[in-house]
């Protein structure tokens, strides 16, 4: 099972719960990876402090021309929706930080002119963290395109194991791709007008994407009640409240992860993998069926 | 010649549009007669990315030899001097202005883009 952690608004939680979701599963003898697919800002290491055992460069696809065999038919410009390859005056022009490698311009280049080359977007690591595998994707500076990176994480997780998915915040393309293909989305909110608005966003991505979903409310008590509101209006599940509590704030600030710090926490998180799964079981058994 | 300015209108009167990716319009104009074609640039004005790069293919397309406008990114000019479209940035005014000006040779092509490159 591979559960996602988004959230609209950023700051809300998201590497908190998926860390500790993460260890607080393992520790119910199962095995569980945690995959940090916010490969913009990666900082579920700082949690859990993992020993990295293979660091992989990660290349995407883009087109390198061949001039000598290309006849200027300009059927590669037609075909990409990002103009990373245009042609003008008849002579291709390739803009490689727009490609999103979906090989379409080699394939209706009839001269065979285009040949796909790997190009540098970041690196994936791999390793371990106690009884937790982990796996974390970094893009590199200055790199826009996160999407096939964040598929690469994707790839690292061992297929017959359990998931938890840190997805970068917002509800852009990057989110998509980390949510499309999980089995459930815990989209983490807090209780302000910020992180209703944007939760209102996330609720809308996952809908529309047609995924199983549960809203968890961070620093419950420190705001008002909307989110709450907005769940009970719109029939939201509200599967779990992580309380307003300086203490967590505290080991949060020291790098510790709330289920070794404080074990109330423990107990939270290992209800909450309970929460999940009792939520997903009917969703099997209705594929199964 | 056939030149083109970047503009927020459809008439001499118009102003130089600033952009050139996301100008509200490419007026194709002759300078020999000061005949005017409005080329609506909507299609990129909604772009998420691309803008530049898509402005510059329609530049091209419409045989202009020079462009008029007030920037030019680093996309944008490497593809407009790859198909040998020379650049003039920095213009303002009204389009009247910059045809006069430009006719005059009080204008000088850029060696390079004016502004950064965003998404």
């Amino acid at each position: 099972m591979r559960v996602a952690i988004a959230s609209g608004k950023g700051g809300t939680g998201k590497t908190t719960v998926s860390a500790n979701l993460a260890v607080a599963w393992s520790r119910l003898e199962e095995k569980v990876t945690y995959a940090d697919c916010d490969v913009e800002e990666p900082n579920g290491h700082l949690f859990l402090k993992p020993s990295i055992e293979k660091t992989e460069q990660i290349g995407a696809l883009v087109p390198e021309v061949n001039f000598d065999l290309c006849d200027g038919c300009g059927k590669c410009g037609e075909i990409c929706n990002f103009s990373a390859i245009v042609v003008l005056a008849g002579k291709p022009l390739t803009f490689p930080e727009l490609c999103h490698s979906c090989g379409g311009c080699s394939l209706v280049c009839e001269p065979k002119a285009i040949k796909e080359i790997p190009r540098n977007i970041g690196i994936v690591e791999t390793g371990s963290a106690g009884d937790l595998n982990f796996v974390s994707g970094k893009l590199r500076i200055g790199e826009a395109m996160s999407p096939p990176l964040i598929r690469e994480v994707k790839r690292a997780i061992p297929a017959n194991e359990h998931a938890v998915i840190d997805a970068p915040p917002g509800t852009s393309c990057p989110v998509v791709e980390v949510v499309k293909d999980s089995d459930y989305v815990l989209l983490v909110t807090e209780p302000t007008p910020f992180g209703l608005n944007d939760l209102k966003l996330a609720v809308e991505m996952v809908r529309k994407l047609n995924l199983r979903y549960s809203v968890l409310l961070n620093r419950a008590g420190s705001g008002d009640d909307r989110v709450h509101d907005y769940c009970r209006k719109e029939d939201i599940d509200l599967i779990a409240e992580i309380p307003d509590d300086r203490k967590i704030a505290e080991s949060y600030s020291r790098g510790e992860l709330l289920v070794d710090a404080l074990p109330q926490y423990e107990l939270l998180f290992k209800r909450l993998v309970d929460s999940i799964k009792m939520r997903f079981k009917p969703i099997q058994e209705e594929t199964i069926r | 010649m056939k030149i083109i300015i970047t503009a927020t209108g459809t008439n001499l009167e118009s102003e130089v549009d600033p952009r050139f990716g996301r100008a509200q319009y490419f007026l194709l104009v002759d300078t020999e007669t000061e005949e005017i074609l409005p080329i609506d640039n909507d299609q990129n004005l909604q772009a998420a990315s691309g803008a530049g790069i898509q402005s510059a293919e329609a530049i091209v397309k419409n045989e202009a030899e020079v462009l008029l406008t007030g920037h030019c990114g680093p996309k944008a000019f490497r593809a407009l001097t790859s198909a040998g479209v020379k650049i003039v940035h920095g213009v303002e005014g009204s389009v009247k202005t910059a045809i006069d000006k430009f006719k005059k040779g009080e204008y000088q092509f850029a060696s390079s883009a004016d502004v950064a490159s965003h998404w």
